[in-house]
């Protein structure tokens, strides 16, 4: 090597070297940001690690568990017909709908079924919780991204739908109303014309929302293409209900379930849609809030006579033996899985809740969007805290 | 009319007093309006809802219980914010605002102050805000106010130019800088040779009064432009840390500066002062020139709030876009075309 050629690589070497160090120098610190506990759009406590550089996101963790109460272990101390109060607080916004696998569960240990009249009452209100807890969605969805009126209407046409609850069950938020082996009572008097105006109310809300929502140019701009979860990455996730539904998968356990509500009986439809972003998120559960007023409309024309409750003893001893019921929430799947060693109370129980899965994606998508961007999926993908922690 | 004559001879003094006086009075009043007309009742309507109905009749006297609850709070700062940064921003943004309602002119001889270049003061004022935010996103040191006070000043950088730009064409239109001679020219002005109702610029500005209202919109860093306050994500970015008299501050000074772009708007584009049918020297004017102007800003600003309430909020980038892509070109294409035509008329 003569000496040009080594000054040359010498001062070659030198400026890669300074370069790298320019790089490093360059290279700014990432941001840690911790969206929750306490935080305005988590409507709970939800934390999020986030890792910002600059306003992208390099990677999100969800953390669970602030708000868990306990509730399986809770179970093991308290009789089958205690039970449903504790699980109604679960997913607070559609409470009924709690109840009611769990009641399947134990009627099926038990082998007992539930009368007609009995069961079609419990689905219509499995469906109008649904519409409480959806209707809510679709108004909180707009207020994540800026647009603070849509959720006074929908607290406002929400409250119709708990009012007819609460003069069936007594309870708005709780009602604690199944019972196994039927319901607690019958259909109070006037009922059936009373929710038949509601549910043209939750018509017209929904029209409203599909004109005031669904048509605004900023919140498509907002929300088509983003947060898009494709089918298997939802399916090897364990995502469910209208998560899964508006990736493209036609799969609803009211259809496909056949456990023992009488969705069956009802003419409905499933609703897909391919996209699989925030917007097909929020159009999906806009359908299904229609397609659940036509089910509480058919049922309420379609509803038997007969007793509401089966033959039962007055001191509920299940079994011994297990048992696993799901049902399709408003929030996605819900199973409980039930241990019996033939006691007043169960030996274990299992609950499969949705939002805990809905979460759990959340690494996977956020990965590389913007910080308002994590918001708008985060609402999309919609979970109830209590429905993550039990 | 000599019952309307307000011509006292008065010593500068004095004259400087009332000026500060009423410079008080038009910052605040404009703020209180807009407050208990738009963001307490109209919204309150608009959601089905009362609003506050319980302080004085149909909550009137709300606002006051609000400010008496703002000065009985505790003046708190975080312990790691750069505390005279933390103190100043607040004033840095009321002074702004402040400096803005100079040169507004409320009737013929009703100005603060009447300059040859009250349009370009205007304009360098309103961009003292950004400094002042920048400076309440540093100082508060938290991360959402970080994030929200650097999404402020992109935001108001941004959307500076199409601000500026739109009254470029005012300005070529009435041939001059100064904001008085502005409303002269659209009150004395014809339309076709008919000169009855004047010649208000938002009939042929009106792409530069609607880029205009946008531009303001994203510098109140109003919805659907309010991405640095963003509530339900960061908080209230930059606002986040402050409570009590500083935090009034802050909210004083977005409604004030609401008030007075408003009033700004209906100066460039309505005809300020002026309404048609009376002559423009009138003494007349002295008296009820403020009057016409706030009713004209209260319809101004009445978009501003009816727009804050119905849309959800663009994301940074997107409103990025919509400043660069879209409003830039379209007020260049406006001023080229306001400066062809009045080279042809």
């Amino acid at each position: 090597m003569n000496l040009e050629a080594s000054t040359q690589q010498l001062s070659y070497i030198a400026n890669q070297a300074s370069d790298a160090r320019v790089n490093i120098e360059l290279e700014t610190e990432g941001m840690t940001l911790n969206l929750g506990p306490q935080h305005p759009a988590t409507h709970g406590t939800l934390r999020i690690i986030v890792r910002l550089d600059g306003e992208q996101v390099v990677s999100a963790e969800p953390v669970m568990g602030y708000m868990h109460r306990g509730y399986e272990k809770l179970t093991e101390v308290r009789t089958y017909p205690q039970v449903t109060t504790l699980v109604n607080r679960i997913d607070w916004l559609g409470s009924f709908a709690n109840e009611v696998p769990f009641i399947l569960a134990a009627e099926r240990l038990m082998e007992v079924e539930a009368p007609p009249r009995a069961q079609w009452i419990r689905t219509a209100l499995f469906e109008l919780s649904r519409i409480a807890n959806v209707v809510l969605f679709l108004g909180d969805m707009a207020v994540q991204l800026g647009a603070t009126t849509p959720v006074f209407y929908a607290f406002r046409d929400r409250e119709f739908v708990l009012n007819q609850i609460e003069s069936v069950t007594g309870g708005r938020f709780h009602p604690n109303f199944d019972r196994i082996g039927g319901i607690k009572d019958d259909l109070p008097k006037g009922w059936i014309q009373e929710t038949k105006d509601v549910l043209s109310r939750i018509h017209s809300f929904c029209d409203e929302m599909e004109d005031l929502v669904v048509g605004n140019e900023i919140f498509q701009t907002r929300t088509r293409g983003i947060g898009i979860i494709p089918a298997d990455t939802g399916l090897a996730y364990g995502l469910s209900g209208a998560n899964i539904r508006s990736s493209g998968v036609d799969w609803d356990l009211r259809r496909d379930g056949g456990v023992g509500l009488i969705h069956d009986q009802l003419d409905w439809k499933v609703w897909t849609h391919p996209d699989g972003d925030s917007f097909a998120r929020y159009w999906v559960r806009l359908q299904e809030v229609r397609e659940s007023c036509k089910m509480v409309s058919q049922i309420l024309d379609g509803i038997p006579s007969g007793p509401i409750m089966a033959k039962v003893p007055r001191i509920i001893k299940v079994p011994p033996g297990e048992a696993y019921v799901e049902t399709e929430n408003p929030l996605g799947i819900m199973g409980y899985y039930i241990i019996s060693k033939g006691d007043l109370v169960p030996y274990r129980v299992k609950i499969r809740s949705a939002s805990f899965n809905n979460v759990s994606i959340t690494p996977w998508v956020l990965k590389g969007v913007y910080v308002p961007d994590v918001i708008s999926i985060l609402a999309s993908l919609y979970f109830i805290l209590g429905d993550i922690d039990r | 009319m000599t019952v309307f004559n307000l011509a006292i001879e008065l010593a500068y003094w004095q004259q400087t007093v009332i000026r500060s006086i009423l410079g008080l009075v038009a910052v605040l009043l404009p703020a209180g309006t807009l407050v208990y007309l738009y963001l307490f009742k109209m919204m309150s309507f608009m959601q089905s809802r009362l609003g506050p109905m319980e302080a004085g009749p149909y909550g009137s006297l709300q606002l006051l219980a609000e400010v008496g609850k703002f000065l009985q709070k505790e003046d708190l700062f975080p312990r790691a914010a750069d505390r005279v940064v933390f103190k100043a921003a607040p004033f840095v943004v009321l002074a702004s605002t402040f400096l803005l309602v100079l040169v507004l002119p409320a009737g013929p001889d009703a100005w603060f102050i009447n300059i040859d270049t009250g349009v370009f003061l205007a304009l360098a004022v309103s961009s003292i805000s950004v400094i002042g935010i920048l400076m309440a996103g540093w100082g508060s040191a938290s991360k959402y106010s970080l994030i929200g006070g650097l999404r402020a000043a992109g935001q108001l950088v941004a959307y500076e130019l199409p601000l500026v730009l739109a009254v470029m064409g005012v300005v070529i239109q009435a041939g001059t800088l100064n904001v008085q001679e502005i409303v002269l020219a659209q009150a004395n002005g014809e339309i076709f040779g008919w000169g009855g109702i004047g010649n208000p610029f938002i009939i042929t500005q009106f792409l530069g009064f609607v880029i205009f209202l946008i531009a303001i919109q994203a510098e109140l860093t109003q919805p659907p432009f309010d991405m640095p306050v963003a509530e339900s994500e960061i908080v209230t970015g930059y606002l986040t840390e402050y409570t009590g008299m500083r935090f009034l501050l802050f909210f004083i000074g977005e409604f004030a500066t609401a008030g007075i772009f408003s009033a700004l708007a209906a100066t460039f584009f309505l005809g300020g002062w002026y309404i048609p049918g009376l002559d423009p020297t009138s003494n007349l004017f002295n008296l009820i020139g403020p009057l016409v102007l706030v009713g004209k800003m209260l319809l101004v600003s009445f978009l501003i709030f009816w727009f804050r309430f119905t849309y959800p909020r663009f994301r940074e980038d997107q409103l990025q876009q919509l400043a660069w892509k879209v409003l830039v070109p379209l007020s260049l294409l406006n001023i080229v075309a306001t400066g062809v035509l009045k080279v042809v008329f």
